[in-house]
């Protein structure tokens, strides 16, 4: 978050003394009263008293926080306009259905082919129960929403160099993992290892607490039996009739588990921005793009391409290029802009603002993220391995894999997130492939997973971020000392323009911190005009 | 995307995709990919081919969308070795610093394989050396 000698950082390092000595509530205490851990900033539907007197606004960029900024300003009386480079709006709020074309930076194009119904989200794809600004407005725009599932313990994790490379069950790292560690701390704290940072009374509470948590039996160990069965299940389940009894597994030696490193799958389910219950929208993540644009009917002027932003003392001229018009050159010009371009886009624009905004639009690298959608001819992962929504993780450089959340048990075809690879070096190897190599390198990796993939397969279509022609890579990514250095001026109102965006948040790359921080400018913004 | 071009004109775009993409399928290597957090790639061609073609493309000849990626085919920036190995190592904008992944010799490689390719001849080649300076001068 922050640098060394900021107090941020100290009391960061407070809670982590504290927690290490008084554990996850005491930390939590902490946090709660340092301001930290405490509600989301989102108060409910902003309210932006005062006339602005009909102030004009250009907005630039119609993703959701282009449209959450002018939704906001039509609604407190504002004229509004909105330039958007695509064709539609939703900008990274976008879904990909059977027939859809997509052009890529280089040319190559792909038509997906995927069966009417079915869909891949490149951008996001699921809402944390705690964004509730964008649960509000989908919510209020009547966007359906049903569960996304993160955690599934029957999804697998996966590792080249682990087990032979077959993929373990997520329930078994888990129980496994949380057992033998269960079994050792019990061990130490029965051998007096740990007196003296455990009072007497604590002691058996610990490790009454172990033995619950850990799955121990009555000796405090993990083994096979009845107690190990209440957390990972069986090797052959229980049944009716004769023959029904069941039959306990025998576990993963901690050993193992540790070697094999398969327990880093596991952050994946602890991360508070993966908590359950997550969210996704009924039909695809695009389907709030839609709806929010739907509020602001004819305000949208699309295949707008803005190539210039200039500010005087009245106003705000924006030069674009009509693209529907074989890119003639256009003007419009309000009293206001709010600029709700991704740097990538914004960094390359002459705008004449104040050099340390200029600075900060400069100051941010933009990630490098490759995802696949996968059609299959039956859905295998429910009918052959009772896989039911939910990720599996993998070292492949495809990392994950992730099953549908929707019209789970149905039967019929499906499509899978075959791959999500945020940064380092295989995204920008696979970005730097044409569209059908990727695909049939990730149908290559996940057969390592699941062999179904070589008989099943169909179709597939991949979305290299850093070739999308409206975003030039994924998402802002902050470095700390960039963040110091930068970010409130980022945040600025520079004379008639204020930025906004997913980059103008500490939410990076979610939804949520794209939309407050539309809010946020908006009522800056507000604020000023009513006063002047 | 969708509605961006009528039925008929999609359906023949797509055509003429699927021919090119298929003559695209045999000429494309099957290339190794990297097991770490640094790329595994050596040699100027090959780190040119499998990271910097993402963005500026397989011909250097940069691409066009909202914004930019400038071509580096026949580019004047490129006179200034130590311009160019600033950039891989602090990145440029919104381009990352994609030097962070590479070694001191990786990263001379490429920047002495782009000085001396696509149109470009610049005959003062970096070493690993100067490549570690750079490295050192964008650290934080």
């Amino acid at each position: 978050m922050s640098d060394a000698a900021t107090p941020a950082l100290s009391r960061r390092r407070l809670i982590e003394l504290v927690g290490a000595s008084l554990g996850g509530a005491g930390a939590y205490q902490v946090m709660t009263r340092l301001g930290f851990a405490s509600e989301s900033p989102y108060r409910g539907p902003i309210r932006l008293d005062g006339d602005p007197k009909g102030a004009s606004v250009i907005v630039l960029g119609a993703g959701l926080a282009g449209m959450t900024a002018a939704i906001g300003l039509e609604r407190a009386g504002y004229r509004v306009s909105v330039l958007e480079y695509n064709d539609r709006p939703g900008g990274r709020n976008w879904t990909i259905r059977g027939g859809d074309v997509f052009t890529e930076l280089g040319g190559a194009s792909q038509t997906c082919a995927f069966d009417a119904g079915l869909y891949f989200n490149p951008g996001p794809w699921r809402i944390p129960y705690h964004h509730y600004a964008i649960l509000d407005y989908c919510r209020r725009f009547g966007v359906a929403l049903e569960p996304f599932v993160q955690l599934n313990h029957n999804a697998y994790l996966h590792s080249t160099t682990a087990f032979g490379g077959k993929p373990q069950r997520i329930r078994d790292v888990k129980a496994d993992f949380d057992g033998g560690v269960a079994e050792l701390l019990a061990k130490a704290t029965r051998k007096g290892a740990l007196d003296e940072d455990v009072s007497a009374e604590d002691r058996e509470i610990l490790l009454e607490a172990l033995r619950s948590l850990g799955a121990l039996d009555k000796g405090f160990r993990y083994r096979a039996g009845e107690y190990l069965a209440y957390h990972r299940g069986y090797a052959k389940d229980p049944g009716g009739g004769l023959g029904a009894e069941p039959a306990a597994g025998e576990p993963i030696g901690l050993d193992d588990i540790l070697t094999s490193r398969l327990w880093r799958g596991l952050e994946n389910f602890a991360y508070y921005d993966f908590q359950t219950t997550m969210m996704q929208p009924v039909g695809g993540m695009g389907r709030i793009g839609e709806a929010f644009a739907r509020q602001i009917p004819g305000r949208i002027r699309y295949r707008a391409k803005v190539v210039a932003v200039r500010q005087d003392e009245t106003g705000v001229s924006v030069a674009f290029e009509d693209l529907a018009n074989g890119g003639a050159a256009r003007e419009a010009r309000a009293d206001w802009c709010v600029c709700a371009l991704p740097l990538s886009i914004l960094s390359q624009l002459p705008i004449n603002v104040s050099e340390p905004m200029k600075a900060a639009i400069d100051a941010v690298p933009y990630a490098s993220v490759v995802k696949f959608g996968l059609q299959f001819s039956r859905r295998f992962w429910e009918e052959d391995e009772h896989i039911f929504g939910g990720i599996s993780y993998t070292d492949l450089p495809i990392r994950q894999i992730s099953y549908p959340s929707a019209n789970l048990n149905a039967g019929g075809k499906g499509v899978l997130l075959g791959g999500y690879t945020w940064d380092g070096p295989n995204a920008y190897e696979f970005t730097a492939m044409s569209p059908a190599e990727r695909v049939r390198r990730a149908v290559e990796f996940g057969a390592q997973i699941h062999p179904q993939y070589a008989e099943e397969f169909e179709n597939g279509v991949s979305v290299a971020w850093h070739r999308v022609p409206f975003t030039l890579g994924c998402a802002g990514e902050w470095s700390d000392e960039a963040r110091t250095a930068h970010y409130n001026d980022l945040c600025q109102i520079d004379g008639r323009i204020v930025l906004a965006g997913e980059h103008a948040s500490y939410i990076p790359a979610w939804q949520e911190g794209a939309i407050l921080s539309a809010l946020d400018a908006i009522g800056r913004l507000h604020k000023r005009v009513v006063a002047t | 995307m969708r509605r961006i071009v009528p039925l008929v004109a999609a359906f023949a775009a797509a055509a003429a995709l699927s021919a090119s993409a298929l003559a695209g399928d045999a000429a494309e290597e099957s290339v190794p990919m990297s097991h770490g957090r640094q790329f595994d790639e050596q040699g100027g061609a090959e780190i040119f081919r499998d990271v910097c073609a993402a963005c500026h493309q397989a011909d250097a000849r940069g691409a066009v969308g909202a914004a930019a990626y400038p071509a580096l085919a026949g580019d004047k920036e490129l006179a200034s070795a130590d311009f160019v190995l600033s950039v891989l190592f602090k990145g440029l904008r919104a381009m990352p610093p994609l030097g962070t992944m590479m070694s001191d010799q990786q990263a001379a490689d490429v920047v002495n394989y782009l000085r001396t390719h696509f149109g470009n001849s610049y005959a003062d080649a970096v070493t690993a050396a100067q490549a570690g300076e750079a490295r050192r001068a964008a650290a934080p």
